[in-house]
């Protein structure tokens, strides 16, 4: 378990992370997210032990972060910001220092070696000097050196930054796979990833927490969640809209255009008149089985039916507007 | 004890794996066989010393130590991979040793090279060999002291350039500090116990004892707390500003 207790950093006069706490466990994976500056990098650099806190604590599987912070670095993988490594080093040879200095020898040390390099597709660049390596590679090479003891808490700090789709979806798989028996923090801010492999996102704005939860809770603050978007075939406007405003729980009717962001947009396809709308519910409210009930009773012909599950996008932009101060 | 042999290792062979570690011998080679030979005249001087050979070490060294030691703590620094190792289970105290060895050892493998110069010094007389190692312990320690200057100003800065010329500066007015025209100079204005205090400060000092064929505890106690000094305040200086 990572416990994170009021953590606090400043930076001359700039709050960098202001009083954070809280807990992750095994199994979990947490998604660290945020604007640029908004203290991500700080507050994994403090749990790592590599920078100090100006307050509170840490611990790491029970180890606290400032009084042992050795305990710390061998119970964590790190991949630190734009995976640093040493360029002038072939990958083995890298591999195998981080190996030796995370205390393997001999024949273990290489085997260690030999199977991260399997895990992480390095093999076919062993040999090759790190300073050659597409950033794909160096991005493999970093996450390798992080796995390669086989630790219980993973912290990786963007670990998809600067990836082609292809291995992005290659690192999240790799990070899923490892997620049910570890314990890993991770930050992008790629808001799709967050609900493609987090368990759990924490939302940083200036420092401070200001959502935490499953990305299912987050995108339940969103004001589209549990809208319902309809297409409807030849029915009028003003008819449709004034009728579904009577539905049970239904707070507003808007007609949208083919982008979701609400903006009203007329549509005349090919004789029929095709209407799109969104209906809002009164907060709290479901309205998906009301809505159905109606419209069949009406017997208009629909086109598309889809309950919004909420937008992250707009929760994150709620949460942390104005909260960028680098 | 593993993870200084594994820094040691590591830093020792990324010197033989750019062509840093060989135009710095090549170059240190050249220079001490030149500044001998046709500074000051080796074979003129029809003696069996090397001391026209080793007078030169500190004025060599004031120029390559620097060059050898910039970039341990500044390149570490820029590429950000001092994040990686201040965050594997390594203390601070075996990585500032690791480094500071493995380079100082591979300016005395460079000073190993030179051993044709005593091989010639034998072949043509009869020198003091006593003589000849304790200047070759003497260089060896002053390389060390020079060393410990530029593992600091490394740590200061991110930039090479500045510290090397920073390492080059400091260096300098150490080496000064004892050099006959600056100790004159103090003389004229100071009390001769304070000026003798100051050049007691010098690295050239100290290093004049070994070429003379002492072996005295005090000179090798100055050099041993010099760099002991140095490197704590690397230490500092790094506790403060790894995360920059």
């Amino acid at each position: 378990m990572i416990a994170v207790q009021s953590l606090t950093r400043h930076f001359g006069t700039i709050k960098a992370v202001d009083n954070i706490s809280f807990t992750v466990n095994k199994g979990e994976i947490l998604g660290f997210l945020g604007p640029n500056g908004a203290g991500k990098s700080t507050t994994m650099k403090m749990i790592t032990t590599f920078l100090p806190p100006t307050s509170g604590t840490a611990t790491v599987g029970g180890c606290d972060i400032i009084e042992q912070p050795l305990a710390v670095r061998g119970k964590i993988g790190y991949l630190p910001e734009s995976s640093p490594s040493y360029r002038d080093m072939n990958v083995f040879d890298f591999l195998t220092f981080a190996a030796e200095v995370r205390g393997y020898d001999g024949d273990e040390r290489f085997s260690r070696v030999k199977n991260i390099m399997e895990t992480c597709n390095l093999k076919e660049v062993a040999w090759q000097q790190i300073d050659t390596l597409s950033k794909g590679f160096r991005q493999r090479v970093g996450f390798a050196q992080a796995f390669l003891h086989d630790p219980e808490y993973l912290i990786l700090d963007e670990p998809t930054d600067g990836l082609d789709p292809n291995q992005k979806q290659e690192m999240r798989s790799l990070i899923r796979k490892m997620g049910r028996e570890k314990c890993i923090i991770l930050s992008t801010h790629i808001l799709e990833e967050v609900e493609a492999i987090c368990s759990r996102a924490i939302i940083i704005g200036e420092g401070k927490i200001v959502a935490d939860g499953s990305p299912e809770e987050l995108r339940s603050q969103s004001k589209l969640h549990g809208a319902i978007s309809l297409e409807l075939i030849d029915v009028d406007l003003k008819e449709a809209i004034s009728a579904l405003e009577k539905v049970q729980c239904v707070d507003k009717v808007v007609e949208i255009g083919s982008d979701f962001s609400g903006s009203p947009v007329a549509e005349n396809g090919s004789g029929k008149k095709r209407l799109k709308l969104r209906l809002y519910p009164m907060s709290g409210k479901s309205i998906a089985q009301e809505t159905a009930r109606f419209i069949h009773q009406r017997s208009w012909q629909v086109d598309g039916f889809t309950v919004e599950k909420g937008d992250l996008n707009e929760v994150f932009y709620n949460l942390t507007r104005g909260g960028a101060p680098k | 004890m593993r993870n200084f042999k594994a820094i040691f290792k590591r830093e020792l062979k990324s010197y033989f794996e750019s062509p840093v570690a060989y135009v710095f011998i090549v170059i240190f080679l050249l220079a001490t066989a030149g500044c001998t030979f046709f500074i000051s005249r080796f074979f003129e001087n029809r003696a069996a010393t090397l001391e026209p050979f080793f007078m030169w070490h500190p004025w060599l060294y004031l120029f390559l130590v620097p060059a050898v030691g910039m970039r341990l703590w500044s390149e570490e620094r820029k590429s950000g991979t001092i994040e990686l190792l201040f965050t594997l289970p390594v203390t601070l105290g075996q990585a500032l040793a690791g480094k500071f060895f493995a380079a100082w050892l591979f300016i005395g493998i460079a000073l190993l090279l030179t051993f044709p110069m005593v091989v010639t010094v034998a072949y043509l007389g009869n020198p003091d060999f006593g003589l000849i190692f304790t200047s070759y312990l003497g260089s060896f320690l002053l390389a060390g002291g020079f060393l410990s200057v530029t593992c600091l100003f490394s740590a200061m800065s991110k930039n090479q350039v500045i510290s090397f010329v920073l390492a080059v500066v400091a260096c300098f007015a150490m080496l000064m500090l004892g050099v006959g025209v600056f100790t004159d100079f103090l003389n004229g204005f100071l009390p001769v116990w304070l000026s003798e205090a100051i050049s007691a400060f010098s690295f050239f000092t100290h290093y004049q004892e070994f070429q003379r064929g002492l072996l005295d505890s005090r000179d090798l106690v100055y050099f041993i707390s010099v760099i002991g000094f140095m490197l704590a305040a690397n230490a500092l200086v790094l506790e403060r500003k790894k995360a920059e």
